[in-house]
């Protein structure tokens, strides 16, 4: 899919200052010959299996499909990972890298925090020196992330600057590397980022739409008609779909926070309401003024709160090969009870957004069809933020 | 001839080091940007550096951090930035650089950005998230209207300074260590071997930046390149003096100190 290095059509590219420029070159080389690497390979898989508990269910969800009445839903159980959900896929891939390259010192941005404790947990059990750089808005709405990096040994910089967010989380995780590049390794989070970032993520997540193409061909002997997936930066939407690009009966959803509406001035819907741009490294499509400036997202989800996605969605975007769509915060709440009360799963509020779109997918599909759900990750993180937006309505 | 060249040709044959001055456009105000640029120019900034306010700066340190952040919360927009240019250019001869973020120009147009820049009177643009490799279009487009596109190469460049500079147009902007702009108070102990290394190739003026603070460090730096470049430092006094009535003065006073210290 990568055309020109490290571009998805005209998408990706390596937008940083000249000092990170040797950094990106090393760490491609240094990935290319890990992937080449069986032993490489085979350790991953070894923690991938034995620490992270891979692989995970593909669960059909009988009692959610009937009661929409429509195709079947199966859910990708990414949610049953150690930490709970599927960014530990990548961060044991460019952990281990990081040690194969003989870097003493690691770094991550989070907004959620799930992926700064996926970041922590790893460094813990590989013994690294590990610093997260997190927005303060970010650092007082997920009080408990915070705690278990903490716990995991890892060091927590609430960033003050922009909109104290993930957007700022990022670049002042980018300024960390610039400065300390040569001991320093940089666990980026999704599919963003300058290359190699965006190929090498999606290459360590794409074991969920690996595994999920066995299961669904075990399961039911053939591919599914739809696999929905929530999108922030992309990365677990990629790797559901990445194995299924080339299926052409197999249609590709992903779904963005549309937060209060993209009719107003807050949602995180990027492919749907913004243009092209650069940041972060990558050309891709971001949310911004006329002069380049870039709007300030906003999702009930902190997962999904980030003003661009990776540039291999938005080359799917304009090529056709995979749809986008969003979901407004109050759909995405709802489908959370949902999926709560009749399968006994509470997602995470990012795979609630995927779980509503489903809810609506299915309405218009006969009983036959079959609908794949990437269920990325589990909703305990987000137990707090729903029981003060509608605690009230569960209790009745 | 550009202007750039023409400054430091002379500077260079009167064996002089150049002194370039930043400052961010808008901060605190427009109109105090455009007095802040004639003030430097008369107390002997041979170039000066104008920095577009941009949402996410990430080479920059916290002060011009700052800096961009109060001036865009000022709404100032690239062309409010355009028409000051526009005004200084009917008072000073003076080469003028934009400091400016990719995105900004993309969304532009970056043909549009160039063209306008060059109607104004820019002379050149150091956009600091633009490597090399993805230089090759703004190049092309800018060797058309003649605006310089200054190359940075860093103490992690190593074996790219030879092609860099082979291809460079006006100066080398030589970023004195690892890490982002911003004041530092001593520079890395690699910084004298990639100095020798960027001076072995090409006659290009070379001029050092990032972490220049003092008319000390000045004196302590000049004689490696051909200039230094101070950012932060002004900047940072700036802001101290934010709406204070001899913000000019003070700034005028740095600047003719940081003067006596590059001759
Ligand atoms: C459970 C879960 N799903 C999805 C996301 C969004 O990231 P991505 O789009 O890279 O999968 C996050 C990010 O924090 C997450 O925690």
């Amino acid at each position: 899919m990568t055309s020109k290095k490290g571009r998805f059509g005209i998408f990706g590219g390596q937008y940083v200052s000249e000092t990170l420029m040797n950094a990106l070159i090393d760490l491609e080389n240094a990935y290319n010959k890990c992937m080449q690497d069986i032993s490489f390979q085979e350790e991953l898989r070894y923690y991938l299996e034995n620490y992270a508990g891979r692989q995970t269910p593909l669960y059909y969800a009988k009692r959610l499909s009937e009661y929409v009445g429509g195709g079947k839903i199966y859910l990708k159980r990414e949610d049953l990972n150690h930490t709970g959900a599927h960014k530990i896929n990548n961060v044991l891939g460019q952990i281990l890298l990081a040690k194969k390259m003989g870097k003493t010192r690691i770094i991550a941005e989070t907004g959620a925090g799930q992926h700064g404790v996926a970041t922590a947990t790893a460094a813990a059990m590989f013994g690294l020196k590990c610093e997260v750089y997190m927005g303060a808005e970010d650092v007082e709405r997920q009080a408990l992330n915070v705690f278990r990096m903490k716990l995991l040994g890892a060091k927590v910089h609430p960033v003050n600057s922009g909109t104290s967010t993930l957007k700022d989380a990022t670049n002042e995780a980018i300024r960390d590397w610039t400065q300390n590049v040569k001991n320093t390794f940089y666990v980026i989070g999704s599919v963003v980022g300058p290359h190699p970032y965006p190929t090498m993520v999606r290459d360590f997540q794409r074991i969920i739409g690996d595994e999920t193409k066995k299961q669904i061909m075990a399961q039911e002997n053939r591919l599914p008609d739809y696999i929905i997936a929530c999108v922030g930066g992309g990365s677990n939407a990629i790797g559901i779909f990445y194995p299924f690009i080339k299926d052409k009966t197999v249609k590709l959803i992903g779904v963005e926070a549309a937060g209060r509406g993209v009719d107003t001035a807050q949602h995180a819907a990027t492919l749907t309401k913004g243009t092209h741009g650069v940041l972060h490294g990558m050309m891709s499509y971001f949310l911004q003024d006329e002069d380049g400036q870039i709007n300030p997202p906003y999702s009930i989800s902190a997962g999904l709160d980030y003003p661009g996605i990776g540039p291999e969605h938005a080359f799917l975007h304009e090529s056709g090969s995979a749809q986008y769509v969003a979901v407004t915060d109050q759909e995405a709440l709802y489908a959370f009870s949902q999926l709560s009360q009749l399968e006994g799963i509470i997602p995470a509020l990012e795979s609630a957004h995927a779980i509503a779109y489903a809810l609506k997918k299915a309405k218009q599909t006969r009983e036959d069809e079959i609908i794949v759900v990437n269920l990325s990750g589990r909703g305990d993180k987000d137990v707090h933020t729903v029981l003060r937006e509608m605690g009230d309505e569960i209790d009745e | 001839m550009s202007r750039i060249k023409q400054t430091l040709d002379a500077l260079k044959k009167e064996r002089k080091k150049a002194l370039i001055t930043y400052l961010t456009a808008g901060h605190p105000d427009i109109e105090a940007t455009e007095a802040l640029v004639i003030e430097m120019v008369k107390k002997g900034a041979d170039i000066v550096e104008i920095g577009i306010p941009y949402s996410d700066p990430v080479a920059d340190g916290p002060v011009i951090q700052k800096a961009a952040q109060k001036a865009l919360d000022n709404h100032i927009k690239i062309k409010d930035i355009m028409y000051m240019v526009e005004r200084l250019r009917q008072k000073t001869n003076t080469p003028l650089l934009y400091l400016v973020y990719f995105n900004c120009i993309f969304q532009y147009g970056m043909e549009k950005f160039i063209n306008h820049c060059k109607r104004v009177g820019i002379d050149g643009l150091i956009i600091p998230d633009l490597p090399y490799e993805e230089s090759q279009e703004i190049r092309r487009i800018s060797a058309k209207y003649d605006v310089d596109i200054i190359s940075l190469v860093s103490p992690t460049s190593e074996e790219r300074i030879k092609r860099i500079i082979s291809d460079s147009t006006g100066f080398i902007y030589c970023v004195s260590s690892t890490g982002v702009t911003g004041m530092r108070k001593k520079f890395e102990a690699d910084f004298e071997t990639f100095m020798q290394n960027v001076n072995e190739y090409g006659d290009i003026p070379k001029i050092i930046g990032f972490g220049i603070s003092s008319p000390e460090q000045v004196k302590e730096i000049k004689d490696y390149a051909d200039g230094v470049i101070v950012g932060s430092a002004i900047v940072k006094m700036i802001d101290e003096h934010y709406l204070a009535s001899d913000r000019l003065e003070k700034v005028g006073a740095f600047v003719t100190s940081l003067k006596e210290a590059v001759k």
